[in-house]
Formats: structure tokens, C-alpha cells, sequence
């Protein structure tokens, strides 16, 4: 699990050009939306992209996309237990 | 020298390109030329002390756009005046070409068909203006033309339309245009004072 958040943060990073920020200024239980990272809804499409292309995880459920992306604890579990790849 | 110095007084403009920057006829920064645009803008993002994350996410046309403004903005566009009172004129001759090749990766492939929708919000030249526009709430007019060749002409007499009409009283006038690795941006502020003292031929003296 500590290398798939390790993972995540670096993907996050990447493919959402968070160019200002390291993987040490990202902690676990960091909101990634709003007062935490600050993420938006074009973050949010962005995110369910790479769920799909990355781990073969197809989030259609809206309720589901806001627990699974709120924090990279909950999205590290939550790839854990779903993905395909 | 007078004359100069009368003009100088009223248009500000800035120009980048080369990986230089040139704020009305004075060099504020030049860098090594084989430097990327990646990490010019960067240099340039810590200039002007920008902190705005929100400009990492943009694409290299629109980074361009808003730190060409920038410049110009912070120098010279008085905090008193109101924010629905300046319109935009840009243009330039790429659109948003570089940004819409980088989209059209993400949907060559049938079989690793991941349209990016970060990519996708910037195929069009206009989000440039509609950055800055959000950056400084302006709301104002806008309007971007594609031309194969800087129409200062154009530009003008539009911008001397919208204020003759009144419709707002500053126009960020300009182009700014980015193909590959080779950019190039060229902003002025057109207000009331201007016109009739700053000719077109001198403007296209000062893009060359």
C-alpha cells in the first residue's frame, strides 16, 4: 500500500501538473479537493482517466467518485481492492 | 528624443520571445536561448512572484498570455480601474495548434483511446484570454483572430471601436503565438491617449 500511495502521489503530480508541489507536500489523509489540493472537476475527469488507463477501473458512479477521491488513503484502498491491472 | 519619450509615456508594451523579455524598449531578463519554454516560463513565474498554482496547469499558450499581461498588468493598468471596463483583442497564426496535437496523442489509438480532459479545455486559442480574464475578474469583450501575420491595423481599429463606443475605456491588445518551441508574444494597453499619437507603423516597428 505504501508504494501505491507513493504511486499516486507521483502520478498526481505528473498528470495533473501540480509542478509546484514534491510527493513530501502531499500527506495521506489530504483532502485533494478544495482547502486540500485544491484539485477541480477537469482534476476530477483527469483522475477517472487514469483509474481506467492505469488500473483497468471504470468509477461511473458519481456518489462512489466523491469517497474514492477524497483523500490518497481512500484512493490507494480503494485501487487495491478494484483494479485489474 | 522627445517624441520618443511622449510615446513612451503613453503605450506600455511587452514582448517575449527568444526567451527574453522586453517591457517597453527595457530588457527585464534574458536567458540562455536553448533554454525550453517549460522551464523559461518557470524562471519567469518566480520573476513576478506569481503564486497562482492554477498556472502549472495550463498549457504553454496560455502560460505565455498570462505572463505577458502580467508584466503589463502590474506595471500599468491602475488597480482603481474597474475589472468590466478592459477588453481583450488577441491573435496570432498557430491557434491552439501545439495543445491540439498533444490532445490528438490521447486519441490516435483505438485500443489506448484516453481523450484527456485537462488537454481537451485548452484546444481552443481564446482559453489564453479567458485565463487572464479569471486571474483579474475582468469582464469585459473579447475576441481572438487567427492571421497569418500580426494585423496591427485590425487590432487597432477594433480596439478604437469598442472605445469611441464606449463600451470600455482599456483594451489589452496583441498576439501571442506558440508552435512547438518557438513562441512569441507582443501585448500593448490601448486606452483613449493613445490614439491618434501611436501610429500602426510604429507598433509593427516595436513587434518586429
Amino acid at each position: 500500500m505504501k508504494e501505491l500511495k507513493e504511486e499516486l502521489k507521483n502520478k498526481i503530480i505528473e498528470e495533473l501538473n501540480l509542478g509546484h508541489l514534491s510527493v513530501q507536500d502531499i500527506s495521506d489523509s489530504d483532502p485533494l479537493f478544495k482547502e486540500g489540493l485544491g484539485l477541480d472537476s477537469i482534476d476530477a475527469l483527469e483522475l477517472i482517466v487514469m483509474l481506467d488507463k492505469d488500473y483497468g477501473i471504470k468509477l461511473n458512479d458519481p456518489t462512489k467518485a466523491r469517497k474514492v477521491f477524497e483523500s490518497i488513503e481512500n484512493l490507494a484502498s480503494y485501487i487495491n481492492k478494484n483494479r485489474l491491472r | 528624443m522627445q517624441e520618443l519619450k511622449k510615446k513612451q509615456n503613453i503605450f506600455h508594451y511587452c514582448k517575449i520571445e527568444k526567451n527574453s523579455v522586453l517591457l517597453n524598449d527595457k530588457l527585464i531578463i534574458s536567458e540562455d536561448k536553448s533554454i525550453l519554454f517549460s522551464e523559461f516560463s518557470k524562471i519567469l513565474y518566480q520573476q513576478i512572484k506569481l503564486n497562482y498554482p492554477k498556472f502549472f496547469k495550463m498549457d504553454d499558450l496560455s502560460k505565455l498570455a498570462l505572463i505577458t499581461s502580467e508584466y503589463l498588468l502590474t506595471n500599468y493598468f491602475k488597480k482603481t480601474k474597474k475589472p468590466n471596463d478592459i477588453s481583450i483583442i488577441l491573435s496570432n497564426k498557430s491557434s491552439s495548434l501545439n495543445t491540439d496535437k498533444e490532445f490528438q496523442k490521447t486519441i490516435d489509438n483505438k485500443d489506448n483511446y484516453f481523450p484527456s480532459p485537462s488537454l481537451f479545455v485548452y484546444t481552443l486559442p481564446n482559453i489564453s484570454i479567458g485565463e487572464i480574464c479569471i486571474r483579474h475578474k475582468f469582464t469585459g469583450g473579447n475576441i481572438f483572430f487567427i492571421s497569418e501575420n500580426f494585423n496591427s491595423k485590425l487590432i487597432n481599429e477594433y480596439a478604437s471601436s469598442i472605445i469611441k463606443n464606449r463600451k470600455n475605456s482599456i483594451v489589452l491588445c496583441g498576439w501571442v503565438d506558440f508552435n512547438k518551441d518557438d513562441f512569441k508574444a507582443f501585448m500593448y494597453i490601448a486606452s483613449v491617449n493613445y490614439f491618434n499619437k501611436i501610429t500602426t507603423n510604429y507598433i509593427d516597428q516595436l513587434f518586429k
